[in-house]
C-alpha cells in the first residue's frame, strides 16, 4: 500500500467537514481525493488517475451492481463502508464469479465529518483487501446538507466466471439439497437495535461478510452448483421464494432447520417481527443435487464465515411456492411480504 | 429460549390436539378474541391439528384494525401540520383512512414516527420542544398503562407539546355485543391473556355465568392456544361455563393493580366507536377530565366524525366472526394488503393479513 501512497502537501485538516467545493472539481475536491480515496485505495489502476481504469479479464465477465444508504452507517460488525464491498463481492460469487476489480462512488452530504469519511473509507479498504479486490476507480458528489443521510455508497464489481455451467434459478432442479450458510437475521436485527437505540445486555453484531471463498470453493471442488443467493433484504424468505417463482419450481423448508441465535430471536419476538424476513448480509443459500449436499455442506463449513452450514430443504416438483414445516410439523406457505415489516402494538 | 420453546415443543403440542380429539363428542365453535393469536393460530398451522368440527372463529381483537377511520383521518390531518408530528405504533400506519394512510403521509413529508413506547414520543416532546408531539394511543387494555404512564410523565414533566389522539378499546364490551347479537354462534371463547394479564378475570367470570358461555384466558404459543381450547371443549363438553386461567404463568385473577391504578388515575370508561362495528357503550376509554390537556382533540380543535364511507369491505362481519376472510368476495382480487379495503388486511394483527399470508395453500391437499 505504502508504494502508491500519495502524500499531499496540503492535508486536510483534522476535524474537517465536507463542504460543497469538495465535489466541485477545484483544489478541494483534488484534495479530499488525494488525502481521504487514493491514500486508501491505492493501487496501481487507481494511481493512473485516469476517467477509466482498465483492467484485464478471462473469458466470461460478470457485473454487479449496488447502492448503499444504510441508517445509522456505523452499527455493530460493519459499517457502510465494509457492506459496501461485501455485498458486490457476495453478489459476484453468486453468479460463480471470481472477484477481479470493484468501483465505488461516494455521495456525500454536506458537513460530513472527513474523519467519519475517512474511518469509513478505510473499513472499505480493509474489506476490499480480506477479500482481494481492489478498488480501481470512483467518483465523489457532495450534495446540500439535508439531501442524503451523511453519506451513500455505491459500488460496482467485475468478476470472472469460473464456473462451466450457469449458476441461477433456471439451473433447479427438483430434488436439490437447500444449504443455508449459517443463522439469518442478525444484520437486521443489529440495523435496527442501532436504529431504535434499543438497549440490549450485549450488542447484536451483524453478519456483514464476504463469501465468496466459500461460495467459490463449492465450483473450485467440482460441487454441480445449481444456483446460488446471498440472503439480503427481505431475508431467507424473500430470497426462496425469487428462487422459487424464476425456477418454476416449489421449495420445501424447515423451520425448525433454519438457525436463529438466542438474541436475534429475542428482538424479533419483542418486535413482533419474523426472522425468516429479516435482512441478512453474510448469508448465502447454494442448490446442489442432493447426492453431493454432504460434500457441499463440508467444504462450506471448513470457512468461518459458513461454519454454521445447514440443509434446511429441498426442490420440490409442483407449483412454484415456498412452503414451510413450522415448529408444531404443520405445513403451510412462506409467502413473500407485502411491505416492509413493521413492529407489532402489543 | 425461555417460556418459548417449551410452549411451542412439538410432541406438547401434539398431545395436546389428541387430547381435544379424545375430549370432543359434537362439534363447537370457538372465538379466539386477540389478532395475535389468530396470527398464532394460522401461522403455526395449529386450526389443522383440531378435530373435524371444532371450529376456531376470529375475534375483533386487533386494535388497529377497529380503530374508527374519522381517527385516523385526524392523524394523517396533524401529521400533514407544519410543527406537528405524530408518533405511533409501527402497525397503525398501513392502515387506511378514508383516503389515504400514515405511510403514504410521511411518503409525502408529513412527520409520522414509529416508537416502540409510548414513552419515547413523551421523550420527543422534551427534545423538540418547539414542535407539537402528537402520541396515536390505541390498543386494548394491554397497551392502556403505558399510554396512562405516558400521559402522566408529560404531565409531571409539564410539557405543553405532548398530546394524544386517543382510540383504546375494551375487550369485556365487544363480548358482550358479540354474544348479544342474535345470530350469534360462539359458544366459548378463548381470552386474551395479556388483556387479562392487567385486567384480571372478575368481568369474565361475570359474562361466563351470564351467558353461559366459557371464558379461557389463553396465552399465544402454539401449546397455549391448544391448551386453551382443550379447556374449552372440556367444559363445554361436561356443560360448565366458568371463567379458567389456562395461562397461569402470566394471568392472575386479580390482574395487575398498579397497572389497572394508572390507567383509571388517567382514563374513565366512555363509548367507543369501533371501525365496522359501530359504537359499543362503554367500551372505551377517555382522558379523564384532570388530564384534559392531553387530549390532542382538544387542543386542536378536531372534529369528530365517526362515519365510514360505504365499501364492499366485510371487516364487520370478519370482526364479529360472522365471515372467515377467505369467504369474503373482495379477499385476495380486490383486497391486498397492498392495496387494503379494510384494516384487517393490514395489521399485524387482523384475521385478513393472517389468512392472505399463511393460508393460500390450505385448499390444496399436501403431497
Amino acid at each position: 500500500m505504502s508504494e502508491f501512497e500519495i502524500q499531499c502537501p496540503v492535508p486536510l485538516a483534522r476535524h474537517d467537514i465536507i463542504q460543497i467545493a469538495h465535489g466541485g472539481g477545484g483544489r478541494m475536491s483534488q484534495r479530499l481525493i488525494e488525502s481521504v480515496f487514493l491514500s486508501a485505495f491505492a493501487n496501481e489502476a487507481l494511481a493512473n488517475r485516469h476517467d477509466a481504469s482498465v483492467i484485464q479479464g478471462n473469458g466470461k465477465l460478470a457485473i454487479t451492481t449496488d447502492a448503499f444508504v444504510v441508517t445509522p452507517w456505523r452499527f455493530p460488525g460493519g459499517d457502510i463502508g465494509s457492506l459496501a464491498v461485501h455485498g458486490t463481492v457476495n453478489d459476484l460469487a453468486m453468479a460463480g464469479a471470481r472477484p477481479i476489480a470493484l468501483s465505488a462512488s461516494f455521495i456525500l452530504e454536506e458537513g460530513l465529518s472527513v474523519d467519519d469519511l475517512r474511518e469509513v473509507v478505510r473499513s472499505m479498504q480493509n474489506a476490499a483487501s480480506e477479500a482481494g479486490v481492489p478498488i480501481v476507480t470512483g467518483d465523489t458528489k457532495v450534495v446540500e446538507r439535508g439531501k442524503a443521510d451523511g453519506l451513500y455508497i455505491s459500488t460496482t464489481g467485475i468478476g470472472e466466471v469460473i464456473a462451466n455451467t450457469p449458476i441461477g434459478p433456471t439451473s433447479v432442479r427438483p430434488g436439490d439439497a437447500i444449504l443455508l450458510s449459517g443463522d439469518v437475521g442478525r444484520h437486521g436485527a443489529a440495523i435496527m437495535t442501532a436504529r431504535e437505540g434499543l438497549e440490549l445486555n450485549s450488542p447484536i453484531e451483524s453478519d456483514a461478510a464476504s463469501v465468496h471463498l466459500s461460495a467459490l470453493a463449492l465450483i473450485d471442488e467440482g460441487i454441480d452448483v445449481h444456483c446460488m443467493r446471498d440472503a439480503t433484504r427481505g431475508g431467507l424468505a424473500t430470497v426462496l421464494n425469487e428462487i422459487s417463482r424464476d425456477s418454476g419450481f416449489g421449495i420445501a423448508v424447515s423451520e425448525d432447520a433454519v438457525p436463529v441465535t438466542e438474541d436475534v430471536r429475542g428482538i424479533c419476538e419483542l418486535l413482533g417481527l419474523d426472522p425468516l424476513y429479516v435482512a441478512c448480509e453474510g448469508r448465502f443459500i447454494a442448490f446442489v443435487p442432493d447426492d453431493q449436499a454432504d460434500r457441499a455442506i463440508s467444504i462450506m463449513r471448513r470457512f468461518s464465515v459458513s461454519s454454521g452450514t445447514v440443509r434446511i430443504g429441498t426442490v420440490r416438483e409442483g407449483r412454484a411456492r415456498v412452503t414451510l414445516k413450522t415448529q408444531i410439523g404443520v405445513e403451510r406457505v412462506l409467502d413473500l411480504l407485502s411491505g416492509e415489516q413493521l413492529p407489532r402494538i402489543c | 429460549m425461555r417460556y418459548l420453546d417449551e410452549y411451542r415443543d412439538s410432541a406438547l403440542v401434539h398431545r395436546y390436539a389428541e387430547a381435544i380429539r379424545a375430549t370432543v363428542t359434537r362439534p363447537w365453535t370457538l372465538m379466539e378474541i386477540c389478532g395475535g393469536q389468530t396470527h398464532a393460530i394460522v401461522r403455526y398451522g395449529i386450526d389443522q391439528l383440531l378435530p373435524e368440527g371444532v371450529e376456531l372463529v376470529h375475534g375483533p381483537g386487533c386494535p388497529v384494525c377497529v380503530t374508527p377511520m374519522g381517527r385516523i383521518d385526524q392523524a394523517i390531518d396533524l401529521a400533514r401540520k407544519p410543527g406537528f408530528t405524530i408518533c405511533s405504533f409501527g402497525d397503525m400506519l398501513r392502515v387506511p383512512g378514508s383516503s389515504t394512510d400514515l405511510l403514504r403521509t410521511r411518503a409525502l413529508g408529513g412527520d409520522v414516527r414509529i416508537v416502540y413506547s409510548p414513552l419515547d414520543a413523551v421523550n420527543l416532546a422534551a427534545k423538540e420542544p418547539d414542535r407539537q408531539f402528537v402520541f396515536f394511543a390505541v390498543g386494548f387494555e394491554t397497551t392502556a398503562p403505558a399510554n396512562a404512564l405516558a400521559v402522566r410523565t408529560a404531565a409531571d414533566r409539564g410539557l405543553s407539546n405532548f398530546t394524544v389522539l386517543v382510540a383504546h378499546v375494551l375487550v369485556p364490551p365487544a363480548i358482550e355485543a358479540i354474544l348479544g347479537a342474535p345470530d350469534n354462534r360462539i359458544q366459548g371463547f378463548l381470552a386474551a391473556g395479556h388483556v387479562c394479564a392487567v385486567t384480571g378475570m372478575a368481568d369474565y367470570e361475570r359474562l361466563a355465568h351470564q351467558f353461559r358461555v366459557p371464558m379461557v384466558v389463553t396465552g399465544f404459543e402454539p401449546a397455549d392456544i391448544l391448551f386453551g381450547v382443550l379447556a374449552c371443549v372440556r367444559q363445554l363438553e361436561a356443560g360448565h361455563a366458568e371463567a379458567e386461567n389456562a395461562y397461569a404463568r402470566a394471568v392472575r385473577s386479580d390482574g395487575n393493580r398498579r397497572a389497572l391504578d394508572l390507567v383509571e388515575g388517567v382514563f374513565e370508561v366512555a363509548d367507543q366507536a369501533w371501525r365496522g362495528l359501530g359504537v359499543i357503550p362503554k367500551s372505551g376509554y377517555r382522558l379523564r377530565h384532570s388530564y384534559r390537556e392531553f387530549d390532542a382533540t382538544r387542543r386542536f380543535g378536531l372534529e369528530t366524525d365517526s362515519r365510514e364511507p360505504a365499501s364492499e369491505c366485510l371487516a364487520a362481519d370478519v370482526l364479529r366472526g360472522m365471515l372467515k376472510p377467505d369467504a369474503c368476495p373482495a379477499f385476495g382480487s380486490r383486497c391486498t394488503p397492498e392495496n387494503p379495503l379494510g384494516a384487517p388486511m393490514v395489521s399485524n394483527e387482523g384475521a385478513c393479513a393472517a389468512y392472505y399470508r399463511y393460508r393460500p395453500m390450505v385448499e390444496i391437499p399436501v403431497q
